[in-house]
């Protein structure tokens, strides 16, 4: 045998299925394997020993054996839990939206320590008493960025030229903004008001507290979040699940 | 699964393949379970095959609670000895067993038959959430009692109960979270004692 048999790991538990009677099969996020799927054996009863320690959104460190097919999960401890995350449906919810982001967007046993730090990152802001969207958009921004679908931002990518302080369109398909002229040619495109691109452009190029300075109105947050979901549904062809009940959430609460 | 077609005859295969289909059965336990059926008397074969029929022909949702029932309204809650002020939401029907089992609680029940998991793509619409709306517009009721599992659906599940329930003035518990009866504090994860140490209750 060349590799040891048991292994230690961080991870982020990005997604659960129940297995048989009371065991779950995780797909979870480390810093040195990428994605993995484990099973967590047991995990339903309510005397598990792993219970807690591997649920959604946990990052703990792990213990693994290797299994035939899949790895299993023999001991577990949280490192952080991301409590206030939650305790509150709306956070919880941007969370679990995001643990789809990640899992449709990665292959497994691809080591990214980037994307697991940028993930970490993440939750640790989301489990702050601030406004959630922004981190929300840094978070699919830099995801994106990261994996090679950054959105060109500083000039038209039809015509390259340089954009004008108006109205411009988004593309997905361009992958990035189209000038007021060729944004008309293109059916596929949507108009982006000047505010979003200038708040698009930095927060491209900056870190989470500058993120967190900026003050967006909910117009421009739901502009915004409309931009990033077509950019992702065209990116992945298809819409992510959860954006239905993000979208329910925020109907019911009355927000727009 | 593949069974010989030519070899066997094709009831026999049929069965195999039916078993074949069912949670924990491979096709050699699908095999011995149908030979044994073969070797057993016709009266035993015929009492399994009605046990089944029935299940689907016999078996309907209560118009109230949403459990399984054979009888509409369901025997609990058409058993007047019952608190019916008091309504239990469980995410399953099997949920409603360890409950009656406790012999503690004499409520009426709500099945939802789920819970919400936005990256399944389930939702209120997919569960009985309507259904259990409804009814507390009478008035009738004045606890509403969640008991979905203390996981993150469940609680999720509960919040959002919560946010809907709240508005109707009707009071709204959660059953207590904390550790389990036999087991080791050692193991426990933070969430659970936290928790736990939030509904510590004077001795």
């Amino acid at each position: 045998m060349t590799s040891p048999r048991t292994y230690q790991t961080e991870a982020i538990v990005i997604k659960r299925i129940k297995l048989g009677e009371a065991d779950r099969i995780l797909t979870i996020y480390t810093p040195s394997f990428g994605k993995l799927k484990a099973v967590a054996k047991g995990t339903r009863r309510p005397k598990s020993k792993l219970g807690g320690h591997v649920e959604l959104l946990t990052h703990s460190r792990l213990m693994l054996a290797r299994g035939r097919n899949l790895d299993i999960i023999t001991q577990a401890q949280t490192i952080d839990n991301f409590l206030p995350i939650k305790d509150d449906l709306d956070r919880l919810s941007r969370g679990l939206y995001m643990a789809e982001l990640v899992d449709s967007f990665t292959g497994e046993h691809i080591e990214d320590r980037h994307l697991f730090d940028l993930l970490l990152e993440t939750l640790k802001q989301l489990s702050q008493p601030t406004y959630c969207e922004p981190i929300l958009r840094y978070f699919e921004l830099n995801l994106l960025d990261h994996l090679g679908y950054r959105p060109q931002l500083q000039h038209c990518t039809e015509c390259n030229s340089p954009l004008n302080p108006e109205t411009n369109f988004f593309s997905p398909k361009m992958g990035g903004i189209l000038c007021h002229q060729c944004g008309f040619k293109e059916p596929m495109s949507r108009p982006l008001s000047l505010n979003a691109l200038k708040v698009l452009r930095l927060w491209q190029n900056c870190n989470f507290a500058a993120v967190l300075k900026v003050k967006i109105n909910r117009e421009l947050a739901a502009e915004l979040e409309q931009v990033m979901r077509e950019y992702i549904k065209y990116l992945l062809e298809k819409q992510l699940k959860s954006t239905a009940w993000l979208d329910r959430l925020k109907t019911e609460s009355g927000q727009v | 699964m593949s069974t010989d077609s030519t070899s066997t005859a094709e009831p026999i295969s049929r069965l195999i393949e039916e078993f074949g289909k069912l949670p924990g059965i491979g096709p050699k336990s699908a095999q011995r379970l149908t030979y044994y059926l073969l070797r057993s008397p016709a009266g035993e074969v015929a009492a399994l095959a009605d046990a089944i029929r029935n299940l689907k022909e016999k078996l309907a949702l209560c118009s109230v609670c949403l459990n399984i029932t054979d009888s509409d309204p369901c025997a609990v809650c058409r058993d007047a000895e019952r608190d019916h002020t008091k309504i239990c939401v469980v995410e399953e029907p099997i949920d409603i067993l360890p409950l009656e089992r406790t012999k503690k609680y004499k409520g009426l029940y709500h099945v939802l038959h789920g819970v919400i998991s936005p990256s399944d793509g389930i939702g209120p619409d997919e569960l009985k959430i309507k259904e259990l709306l409804s009814r507390l517009n009478d008035g009738m009721v004045t606890e509403v009692i969640l008991a979905t599992n203390p996981n993150l659906e469940g609680e999720a599940t509960a919040m959002y109960l919560q946010r809907l329930v709240a508005p109707l003035g009707v009071r709204i518990t959660r059953l207590a979270r904390g550790l389990p009866y036999g087991a080791d504090l050692e193991y426990a994860d933070d969430v659970t004692l936290s928790r736990a140490l939030e509904g510590r209750q004077e001795m």
